[in-house]
């Protein structure tokens, strides 16, 4: 299934893009199963995605926890709790 | 009347009021102010545009419908800041003080934890470090549930 991703606040500057096409393995059903294959892409994905406590997910721009099936996302980002106010 | 901006610029607190008051009893706003402690030089807000705009409007009809209001203002601002700096602005209006009261709290604790907005620090000393979550906005949003 082909999404984008998206990176926001040190999980971007950690992976080093904001915004990435990927293809992803018909086994990823969760972020979880996103994260544990994105880990594997380069030092920086690992190092952003190392600590799933510290991450949080939203789908089509709605959050959803980290255990959740993503249905036909098209657009998955990554970032840490939110911080505005 | 609903408005949610996002921008970069500043905003006038008193005009944006005066836009509420008419035909209403009570008017009630907070506003958040870049406070310059520990060496503070300045704070850069980023955001996830496609989804900030959309978790704005939700929490204002949502408010707006909870407690009956005329009016909910609701502007966060993003990019450069600088200590004394305005940030963010709620503003609510409805017939009478404890509606507008209880969805200005209810909006800005809510906006805080909901809202895809992160805050990063510069220092004098060089330091720049992205701002982390804290307990307590969760549990100020959680009472609210």
């Amino acid at each position: 299934m082909r999404v984008t991703i998206l990176y926001f606040a040190w999980v971007r500057e950690a992976v080093g893009v904001a915004e990435e096409i990927l293809d992803l393995p018909d086994t990823a059903h969760t972020p979880l199963d996103i994260i544990a294959y994105l880990r594997t892409h380069s030092a920086g994905h690992a190092a952003a995605f190392a600590d799933t406590s510290r991450l949080r997910c939203a789908v089509d721009q709605t959050i959803i926890a980290l255990e959740c099936e993503i249905g036909d996302a098209r657009e998955i980002a990554f970032f840490p709790p939110v911080t505005g106010g | 009347m609903i408005t949610v901006r996002i921008q970069t610029d500043d905003f006038n607190s008193g005009a944006e009021l005066a836009l509420i008051e008419d035909g209403v009893g009570a008017v009630s706003s907070f506003t958040g102010i870049v406070r310059g402690q520990g060496g503070l030089i300045s704070l850069t807000l980023e955001h996830y545009p496609a989804m900030t705009e959309q978790v704005l409007a939700a929490l204002a009809d949502e408010a707006a419908t909870r407690w009956s209001l005329a009016h909910v203002t609701l502007i966060h601002r993003v990019g450069p800041l600088y200590p004394s700096d305005r940030i963010v602005f709620v503003a609510t209006a409805s017939a009478h003080r404890a509606a507008a009261l209880e969805s200005c709290a209810f909006l800005i604790d809510s906006l805080k934890t909901d809202a895809p907005f992160w805050k990063k620090e510069s220092f004098a000393d060089g330091r720049e470090t992205w701002v982390d979550a804290r307990e307590s906005d969760a549990h100020a949003a959680d009472r609210w549930r």
